[in-house]
């Protein structure tokens, strides 16, 4: 199967950088739109993307991600085209690995397995799935054994000691540090408190860390990459998508804004 | 699954679940903290101390015991010949703040106490949870924080002020429907927000585990009492036990502690809006399927995609799409009856339960008494119905008045 994920890491280690992880909602503000900024990404410098399932009730999403699933699901989105949207992605492109993320109740309306098989046919290399812990997850871990489909999980500031192993036992793909204790789009982490944190996290596994929440600009992104193999950035790029005329929709505003966020990685060197 | 089949009454099991129901679907950042809540819970609920204080404050401060009324003029309006069950209300609606909601939140802000934390936050729907919330929270000095949706907020004014004489803040919510669902989601973003200093004090039989569990336990003194106050009146246990449904918490508190004996009969009964067949209620048992949302596994009315649909109540305490996951179990066990009641059959009842006994129900247990006038009538005179009222109808005069046409 696919080891996307895994040469994408190798190259930026290679690089000395780190990686651009870019969120999106699929289907915002509406299919093709979405599509269009979808295609452009890879050559606008994200390395990753995560494509978010809309979901009537994003509990841990900032109210940025929750308007722009509100978009997606007015103008017909669904778990469907979501994964109709990864199909069409990966038909023209076959490096740039698809994390798809969101929250379980769509998921298990698909039928876990169903979703599984659709999504591994439509070229997905990772799932995090906001709501499903460790103690929740294994019926999920389950439903994509031999896809070549990893769970990601999610670490926090709350992680500990006693936390961290369960965490650990079942991940797969890479890390992804939820920088700060609060939803998404919120306050910048204090790097401060978090640098240890993280050190300590990658002295206890190999997999790779990304930092998310709250990364907003290039600076925050130069900051956050000198502690983590990845940056995660989402809402200030569906800020910029928010903005589209959906009437003549034009992706190269938010294509423009992940090309500074790329660019001032490369110059973090 | 370790649950014992011969019992209804050992859920859940060690990781929170009532056969498949329940669990702990909560984000990352707040599992640390949910893990905490359990194992406070589970080392008070053990400590003879913590009941000592709990049952001090229900005596003194509640009111409790609730009485249990015989509803003469009631039975007696819906005898038919030689048939007519016996009625009997559980007075809830008598506690201080006007609605069982208090038991739980006594319980809960003792257990925040005990936990260090220096922070609660709510949500409501009709505003009980939220005064009571407050009213515990004036009682021990701790900032309070009530999310309300703004639909609720407008429909539910009385209630609204009534928080904010206690001193808490409450934040009225825009996202969504606007109403208890988005306010729990809303409560959920604070509470992850935060998780160092802040206690959620869910208002029902919801949520992550052990949420649904402690709340039982703290509502299950209104079944407590009914045992001994039915010995005491009838020398034996009631028939039928009848209660609305929300959340389920009343329903919990009343149910729970009968759950293994055979021969009492229990109907939960939802809010059926204009109609289970259409497109507005909020009868997540008849209407809806399982799902996940607010931390838990359990019955929730959605679209084929998994998208949580908008509940619709004349009630903004029963106005939620979900229920707890407790009830989604005995619903599938067979072993509690849920039904539904329309907004105009509660309408209804409401009036006829103020006319007829002289009390003014909340329009949540006119759900309930509303079935209860369906089958009375049809039941033997030795047939004892014991109906939870479970809070009164102050708050409602408004919501009523205005469906009447009538202005105040």
């Amino acid at each position: 199967m696919t080891k996307r994920i895994e040469t994408v890491f190798e190259s930026v280690k290679v690089q000395g950088r780190a990686a651009l992880v870019t969120f999106i909602m699929a289907n915002d503000p509406d299919f093709e739109s979405s599509l269009e900024v979808l295609k452009g990404l890879p050559g606008a410098g994200a390395d990753i993307i995560e494509l978010g399932m809309p979901f009537s009730d994003p509990v841990a999403d900032g109210a940025v991600i929750q308007l722009a699933g509100q978009r997606a699901l007015k103008s017909g989105g669904s778990m469907k085209r979501t994964l109709a949207m990864a199909e069409a992605f990966r038909k023209e492109n076959d490096t740039t690995p698809l994390i798809l993320m969101g929250y379980a109740n769509p998921l298990y309306a698909y039928g876990l397995e169903a979703f599984a098989r659709d999504a591994a046919k439509a070229g997905i290399d990772g799932l995090i799935v906001v709501d499903l812990p460790p103690e929740e997850d294994h019926e999920l871990q389950k439903a994509v054994q031999g896809l070549g489909i990893s769970v990601i999980r999610l670490v926090t500031p709350t992680t500990d000691e006693a936390r961290l192993p369960k965490l650990l036992n079942g991940a797969g793909g890479f890390l992804y540090y939820v920088s700060i204790a609060g939803v998404t789009g919120a306050a910048r982490a204090d790097l401060g408190k978090i640098t240890p944190h993280i050190s300590w996290i990658k002295g206890q596994t190999d997999l790779p860390v990304a930092i998310g929440f709250g990364i907003k600009t290039a600076d925050d992104a130069q900051e956050m990459a000198a502690i983590g193999d990845a940056v995660v950035v989402g809402s200030s790029i569906v800020q910029k998508i928010a903005q589209m005329d959906v009437s003549a929709p034009d992706a190269s505003p938010v294509l423009g804004y992940v090309d500074g966020l790329a660019a001032a990685l490369k110059r973090s060197l | 699954m370790a649950m014992q089949q011969n019992s209804y009454r050992s859920g859940p099991d060690e990781r929170g679940h009532f056969g498949p129901y329940g669990g702990r679907y909560v984000a990352e950042t707040l599992m640390p903290l949910i893990l905490s809540v359990e194992e406070a819970w589970n080392a008070a609920k053990n400590d003879p101390a913590f009941w000592a204080e709990f049952e001090e404050l229900a005596k003194h401060y509640i009111g409790r015991p609730s009485p249990l009324y015989f509803a003469q003029k009631a039975t007696q309006h819906f005898a038919k010949g030689d048939k007519g069950a016996k009625i009997y209300f559980k007075r809830d609606e008598l506690n201080h703040t006007g609605a069982h909601k208090i038991n739980h939140c006594i319980g809960q802000v003792l257990l925040a106490k005990r936990m260090g934390k220096t922070r609660i936050i709510a949500e409501t729907g009709a505003g009980q949870h939220g005064v009571a919330t407050a009213t515990v929270c004036a009682l021990f000095d701790l900032p309070c924080t009530i999310f309300m949706g703004a639909t609720d907020v407008e429909r539910q004014a009385p209630n609204v002020f009534r928080m904010k004489l206690l001193g808490a803040e409450v934040r009225p919510v825009t996202s969504g429907s606007s109403t208890l669902k988005d306010a729990m989601n809303e409560a959920m973003r604070d509470w992850v927000t935060n998780v160092h200093d802040t206690y959620y004090l869910i208002g029902t039989v919801a949520g992550p585990h052990p949420f649904p569990q402690m709340v039982r336990d703290f509502q299950s003194v209104i079944g407590k009492e009914l045992r001994g106050q039915m010995m005491e009146a009838e020398g034996r246990l009631p028939d039928t036990l009848v209660a609305c449904i929300g959340g389920g918490s009343n329903a919990m508190g009343l149910f729970h502690p009968f759950l293994d004996e055979p021969d009492v009969r229990m109907i939960g009964v939802e809010a059926g809006g204009h109609g289970v067949d259409t497109d507005a209620h909020a009868a997540s048992l008849t209407g809806g399927r399982p799902g996940i949302l607010h931390g838990m596994q359990s019955y929730f009315l959605q679209d084929a995609d998994g998208q949580i649909t908008e509940a619709h109540s004349i009630s903004a305490g029963l106005d939620y799409p979900g229920i707890g996951p407790e009830h989604a179990w005995l619903f599938d066990q067979k072993r509690v009856n849920y039904v539904s009641v329309t907004d105009q059959e509660a309408l209804d009842a409401f009036q006829l339960c103020a006319k007829l006994e002289g009390i003014i129900p909340a329009l949540e247990p006119s759900h309930a008494f509303a079935h209860v006038a369906k089958i009375a009538g049809e039941l033997p005179k030795d047939h004892i119905v014991v109906m939870n009222l479970c809070g009164r109808g102050d708050k409602d005069i408004f919501t009523i008045a205005d469906r009447l046409g009538v202005k105040i």
